[in-house]
């Protein structure tokens, strides 16, 4: 009996052992296939600092040989020498106006959606819901030429309007808070209403702030849809002063083509950012771009 | 009578307050989505010009259609936004379902989160400059030549501007940049699978592939089935890449339907031949769309 007890234990210590060898070697496997991911980006970081003539130098050097901030002088115009005025700051300052403005605009309209289509009673909601439903199904690929074919009629092409306005209905952000508000027990609002609250106050200050997690995703995912969209502002913006950071990007990576140092200085300024913003704040990020995908 | 006066006003106050809460946004999307579907569906009818200026069009009924199905252009689109569909939804799925659940059940704790923070980096970034890097990657004597030539591949092809080789060139960038954001699904989905049925497959000595084949797959089905019709409409509304790495070429090889309504459009200004296709567009994301709801409607009865 001892014997067989020893055994056991024997066992029990040489199992996890092997466990943690292939948990070892698997994990450093999957490292490996996450850096092959990553490799773009860091080629790309890298090469934004050589110099044109080092680019594709072989064997790949991922730690520049000479740091060549230039590429970002240039991209930047602070420094002439690039073929053309890029501009790049003000098609930045650009989108970070078209997506705040945009993503404000979008997450209010939708938070008072949402609240009436959990919260009130009114006629014609059930019509009304199944309406915002098939809108969902409307891309905005669809409507591009009939939106392009409006706002050419009122004269607003090659304004940033015309990237905001439609910002006005986000039909899946209504749908996230109507889920949200559904799930605020009644109690609260009817407290509110015997110490005399009115409706906008009730929603403003009672029951928006029980819905700020969702608040925070849909802002993240409205924001990055508008900063990252780029068919709509290629139709709809045709001069360069009213060009948003992706068609600014465009432009330039077809006229400089093959300067890939120029074209890499481009797009870390773009990218760079994001990823900043994603990497400090990426747990509450990649929960805000997922909700409504998981079930339970 | 003044009883029932008083609470009709009280609807009618309830229903003045609740169009208000709705006002914006049903203006939007009456203005910005009905509206334009309406005459996308009537412009889709006409030849209108873009050049002849708003109004001045004929009704053609579906001459538009007629006239697609004989044109080469908008055949190589369909085919390629099928084709692209076809083959990045499947491998995608495939892959990240694997990378899910191995990192899950093998990689240390820390580790996982590290890389699953890393294959998830690319679905944030705008795809102009996800292509103008790998535009660079595939160049001539670029990276990704470079690989390929390690690997023993002595002369690999200039892949964007291959007729063979440009679209599964861009079918691999898809599949890189939305590999992450799968991966994180299924592995969130993981989390939240009951633990029973594993621990009752570890009492009978099941190994880890038989546990994946007949515990994991099937639970995750849900999962699957949303990532199937997420990914089938993003790859139809494909356009980023090929305007930016390769404006459709060479030759048709890598048109697809949203680019194809872009340069129609906002090129040859034929407004009328171009709606014609995004409602065909349009008619294809309806039935995944309804697919997805019958589906789901089942599940709920369930």
């Amino acid at each position: 009996m001892k014997k067989n007890a020893e055994e056991t234990v024997v066992m029990k210590k040489k199992l996890p052992l092997r466990r943690q060898a292939v948990q070892w070697g698997i994990t450093i496997v999957i490292v490996l296939i996450a850096a092959l991911m990553v490799a773009p980006f860091v080629w790309m970081i890298s090469a934004s600092f050589k110099m044109q003539k080092d680019v594709m130098s072989i064997p790949i050097k991922w730690i520049p040989e000479y740091f060549y901030p230039d590429n970002y002088f240039k991209v930047l115009h602070i420094n002439a020498g690039a073929s053309t005025d890029y501009h790049f700051i003000l098609s930045y300052w650009n989108s970070i106006k078209v997506s705040t403005i945009s993503t404000v605009v979008g997450v209010l309209s939708a938070l008072l959606a949402g609240y009436a289509f959990a919260k009130l009673k009114f006629r014609g909601s059930n019509v009304l819901f199944i309406l915002y439903l098939a809108q969902m199904m409307v891309p905005s690929q669809l409507t591009l030429i009939p939106r392009f074919m409006i706002f050419s009629n009122l004269g607003m092409t090659n304004t940033h309007m015309s990237l905001i306005l439609p910002k006005i209905v986000t039909v899946s952000s209504c749908f996230m808070f109507r889920q949200a508000f559904l799930g605020v027990p009644d109690d609260l609002r009817e407290a509110a209403r015997i110490d005399g609250a009115g409706e906008f106050r009730i929603w403003a200050q009672v029951m928006v702030p029980m819905v700020r997690a969702t608040m925070a995703a849909q802002a993240t995912v409205q924001f990055l849809e508008s900063w990252n969209s780029y068919l709509d502002p290629l139709v709809f913006l045709s001069h360069w002063r009213k060009w948003t950071l992706t068609v600014a990007l465009d432009q330039f990576v077809s006229i400089e083509g093959t300067q890939y140092n120029l074209t890499m200085a481009a797009s870390c300024m773009a990218i760079i950012p994001v990823l900043l913003v994603f990497l400090f704040g990426q747990k509450y990020f990649m929960k805000g771009l997922t909700v409504g995908a998981v079930k339970g | 009578m003044k009883k029932d006066q008083g609470r009709r006003k009280r609807i009618l106050r309830e229903n003045l307050i609740a169009w208000t809460f709705l006002l914006p946004s049903a203006v939007g999307m009456v203005l910005f989505s009905l509206i334009p579907l309406l005459i996308s569906l009537y412009v889709s009818l006409t030849d209108w010009n873009f050049a002849s200026g708003l109004g001045n069009w004929n009704f053609v009924w579906f001459d538009n259609f007629k006239q697609l199905w004989s044109d080469s252009w908008f055949i190589a689109s369909l085919k390629n936004t099928l084709i692209y569909a076809v083959i990045t939804v499947p491998v995608s799925l495939v892959l990240s379902l694997i990378l899910a659940a191995v990192i899950d059940d093998f990689c240390k704790k820390k580790a996982a989160g590290v890389v699953r923070v890393a294959m998830y980096m690319p679905h944030i970034c705008n795809s102009v400059a996800i292509s103008a890097v790998w535009m660079a990657l595939y160049s001539k004597y670029g990276p990704f030549s470079l690989l390929l030539r390690a690997l023993g591949w002595s002369d690999p092809p200039r892949f964007l501007a291959d007729y063979v080789w440009a679209l599964p060139a861009l079918m691999l960038v898809s599949i890189w940049a939305g590999l992450g954001y799968r991966v994180f699904i299924y592995s969130a989905s993981l989390t939240a699978l009951p633990r029973d049925l594993y621990e009752s497959a570890d009492i009978d000595g099941g190994t880890w592939f038989q546990k994946f084949r007949y515990i994991t797959v099937p639970l995750l089905k849900p999962t699957t089935f949303f990532l199937t019709v997420t990914g089938i409409i993003s790859s139809f509304k494909v356009f980023a890449y090929t305007n930016v790495m390769t404006k459709g070429g060479p030759g048709s090889a890598t048109y697809t339907m949203v680019y194809y309504v872009y340069t129609t459009a906002f090129k040859y200004n034929r407004m009328g031949y171009a709606s014609a296709v995004a409602v065909i567009l349009f008619f294809m994301l309806l039935v995944i769309t309804i697919i997805q709801w019958i589906h789901n409607s089942r599940d709920e009865k369930r």
